[in-house]
C-alpha cells in the first residue's frame, strides 16, 4: 500500500462529472507534480485528497486510512492563500500552531511559529495584516503556516499561479530549498508545465474534462538541486518538456466542442464622414459575439 | 484649502439660513402658532444655559433630559443587540432556522413602536414593576432588533468558504470556528447592524417616552405641547436631531475601523 492512494475516485458537481476513475499512488517522500488544464479539476482533486469534499465513487487514503475528512496531516495550501485578513502574519500561523500543538508551552510555540516565518523570510513583517504585503509575500505565509502544523503530506493548489514570473521563479527555488530540507511527501497543483519540471520527482498530467482522469505519470530524473538557468540548455530537461506539453496539447485535440472565443465582429455601420477622427473606443454592443469552436 | 472651507462650513451655513428664513417668514405669516427662531432662543436659554440643573420632575436642564433617554436608549439597545446577534448567527447558519423563523422576522419588523407599547405596558403591568420604564425597555429592544439580526445573518452567509475552509483543515472545534473566524469576519456587518440599530432606538425613545410620561427628552416634548409652550418643542426636536446625529457620526467611526481591516 502507497502512502497516498486514490482509488477510482469520481465527482460530479450538479450532475457534471468533473472527474472520473482518478487512480493515484504517491510514496512517502515523494515530490509530484499535477499539470493540468484551466477548469479541468485540480482543485476538486486536492479537496478530495484535503477531504474538503467527499467522492461520488471510491476513496481516499493516506498511510492505509481512508480519509473521511478534513484534517491537519495534510496540510493544504490554498490557490488563493485563504489567510484570515484580521490577523497577522504571527497570528495567522499561531491559529495553526496553537490548534495542533496544544500541549506546549507558550514559549515553544512562539519559537516554532518565528522559525517557519523565518523560513519563509517573512521575520521583518510578522506584524502585519495579510492586506500588507505583496501577493509573493502572502503566498510564503500560505506556506508558513501549512509547514508550521508539520503535515504528513503537503498539499500545494497552485501556490504560484497568481504571482508574476520573477516572484514564482523565487518561490520556486524556495519550494524546492525547503522540500530538500523537510523531505516532506508533496502533491503539486500547477499549470506551468517548467514548474513542474524544476520541482518534481514525478509529473502526472491531468487529461480535460468533462470526466477529466490522470494521464501517465512522467518520472523526472533531473538532478537536484535543479538550477533553472541551467536547467533550459539540458537535453533531458528539453525532452521532457516536449513530451509533457505534447501530451496536454494531445488532450486538447481530441476534444470535440473546444473553446470558447471572444470574438469581434466587423463594424458594419455606414461610416460618419462628419463625425471627428478619433480611435474608436469601446465596442458597441452587439459587435461582441461568443462563439464555440469545433476544433476534431 | 479654500473650497475645503466652503465645502464644511459655508455651504452647511447657508442651508441653515435657508431653514431659519422659511421658519421665520412662516411664522410670521400662515403658522401664527410656530413661535420664531428668536422667540424659541429666548425661551429655551435656560434649558440650554444651564444644561444639567433640576428644578422640579419635569423641568430640568435639556442636557439632563438626554442624558435620562440616553441611559434608556442604552439599556434597550443592549437587550436588543444581546438577543439580536445570537438570532442573527442562527439564521445565518442553518436554513431550517431561517425558513422557520423568517417570515415572523418580516412580519413583525414593519410593526411601528407606537404599536408595541401598548403591548409593552400590558406585559409588565400585572408584574408589579415600573411598567412604564420596562414597557419601552421592551418597545426599544423589539424595534431596535431588526437591524442587527439582518445585518448579521447576512454577514454570517457571506463569510467565504475559504476561510471556513482553514478551520476545516485545522479541525478546529465550533466554539474555535465561532469565535476565531465567524464572528471576526462578521463583524463588519453586524456593526453595520448595531448602527442601525442604534438610529432605530434612538427614534422609538422619543415615542416611548411621549406615551408613558417618563421624564427625558420625549417626555419632555410632550409635556410642554400639553402646557402650550411651543418654543419648547422645537428645542426638543433640534436636541433628537443633533443627539441622533452624533450617534451614528460615533457607530459610523466604530464601523469603519471594523471595515478597514477586512
Ligand atoms: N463546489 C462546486 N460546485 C459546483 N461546481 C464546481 C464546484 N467546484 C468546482 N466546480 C466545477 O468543477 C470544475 C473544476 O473546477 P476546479 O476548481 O477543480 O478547476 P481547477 O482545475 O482547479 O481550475 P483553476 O486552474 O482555474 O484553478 C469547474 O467547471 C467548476 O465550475
Ligand atoms: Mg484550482
Amino acid at each position: 500500500m502507497a502512502f497516498l492512494e486514490l482509488n477510482n475516485v469520481s465527482k460530479s458537481f450538479g450532475g457534471q462529472r468533473v472527474l472520473s476513475d482518478i487512480n493515484l499512488s504517491i510514496e512517502e517522500g515523494e515530490f509530484v507534480a499535477i499539470v493540468g488544464y484551466s477548469g479541468q479539476g485540480k482543485t476538486t482533486l486536492i479537496n478530495l485528497i484535503a477531504g474538503l469534499i467527499k467522492p461520488d465513487k471510491g476513496e481516499v487514503s493516506l498511510e492505509g486510512k481512508v480519509v473521511t475528512g478534513p484534517g491537519p496531516d495534510r496540510g493544504l495550501v490554498f490557490q488563493n492563500y485563504s489567510l484570515l485578513p484580521w490577523l497577522t502574519v504571527q497570528e495567522n500561523i499561531a491559529l495553526a500552531v496553537d490548534q495542533v500543538f496544544p500541549g506546549w508551552t507558550a514559549e515553544q510555540r512562539l519559537a516554532h511559529i518565528d522559525k517557519y516565518v523565518a523560513m519563509v523570510k517573512l521575520s521583518h513583517a510578522k506584524d502585519r495584516l495579510p492586506k500588507q504585503l505583496s501577493g509573493g509575500m502572502r503566498q510564503r505565509v500560505s506556506v508558513a503556516r501549512t509547514l508550521a502544523i508539520n503535515p504528513r503530506i503537503l498539499l500545494l493548489d497552485e501556490p504560484l499561479g497568481a504571482l508574476d514570473a520573477l516572484t514564482r521563479g523565487t518561490l520556486q527555488d524556495e519550494i524546492a530549498n525547503i522540500w530538500q530540507t523537510e523531505r516532506k511527501t508533496v502533491v503539486l497543483i500547477t499549470n506551468s508545465v517548467d514548474e513542474a519540471l524544476l520541482l518534481a520527482d514525478r509529473i502526472i498530467p491531468l487529461t480535460i474534462g468533462p470526466g477529466a482522469t490522470l494521464g501517465e505519470s512522467i518520472p523526472v530524473t533531473l538532478a537536484r538541486p535543479r538550477d533553472r538557468k541551467g536547467v533550459n540548455h539540458d537535453p533531458e530537461f528539453k525532452r521532457l518538456r516536449a513530451l509533457v506539453t505534447n501530451q496536454l496539447l494531445a488532450f486538447n485535440a481530441n476534444r470535440k466542442v473546444s473553446l470558447s472565443r471572444k470574438l469581434i465582429r466587423p463594424d458594419l455601420l455606414p461610416e460618419d464622414l462628419e463625425a471627428p477622427r478619433v480611435n474608436r473606443p469601446p465596442r458597441r454592443p452587439g459587435e461582441e459575439k461568443n462563439e464555440v469552436v469545433v476544433t476534431s | 484649502m479654500k473650497s475645503f472651507k466652503i465645502d464644511w462650513l459655508i455651504l452647511p451655513l447657508i442651508g441653515v439660513a435657508c431653514v431659519l428664513l422659511t421658519w421665520t417668514v412662516s411664522s410670521a405669516t400662515w403658522a401664527k402658532d410656530l413661535p420664531s427662531p428668536l422667540k424659541t432662543w429666548e425661551a429655551s436659554k435656560p434649558y440650554i444655559m444651564e444644561p444639567f440643573t433640576k428644578r422640579g420632575e419635569m423641568d430640568q436642564g435639556i442636557l439632563r433630559f438626554s442624558w435620562y433617554s440616553l441611559v434608556l436608549v442604552a439599556q434597550g439597545y443592549a437587550i436588543a443587540l444581546i438577543i439580536g446577534t445570537p438570532i442573527g448567527f442562527f439564521l445565518g447558519l442553518s436554513t431550517t432556522f431561517t425558513k422557520t423563523f423568517d417570515p415572523i422576522i418580516q412580519v413583525l419588523r414593519p410593526v411601528s413602536p407606537l404599536a408595541w407599547l401598548p403591548l409593552g405596558l400590558v406585559l409588565f403591568l400585572g408584574t408589579g414593576k415600573d411598567a412604564g420604564t420596562y414597557g419601552a425597555l421592551f418597545t426599544i429592544a423589539i424595534c431596535s432588533m431588526w437591524p442587527t439580526v439582518l445585518n448579521t445573518a447576512v454577514g454570517v452567509r457571506a463569510v467565504p468558504q475559504d476561510y471556513l475552509n482553514v478551520g476545516k483543515v485545522l479541525k478546529l472545534s465550533r466554539w474555535k470556528t465561532l469565535t476565531k473566524i465567524l464572528i471576526p469576519a462578521t463583524l463588519p456587518y453586524m456593526f453595520t447592524g448595531f448602527r442601525l440599530s442604534l438610529g432605530i432606538a434612538w427614534l422609538v425613545i422619543v415615542a416611548a417616552e411621549m406615551l408613558t410620561g417618563r421624564p427625558g427628552v420625549g417626555g419632555f416634548l410632550w409635556q410642554e405641547y400639553n402646557a402650550l409652550i411651543y418654543e419648547h418643542i422645537i428645542l426638543s426636536i433640534i436636541t433628537i436631531g443633533v443627539i441622533g446625529f452624533i450617534l451614528d457620526r460615533l457607530m459610523s467611526l466604530v464601523e469603519a475601523r471594523f471595515k478597514a481591516i477586512s
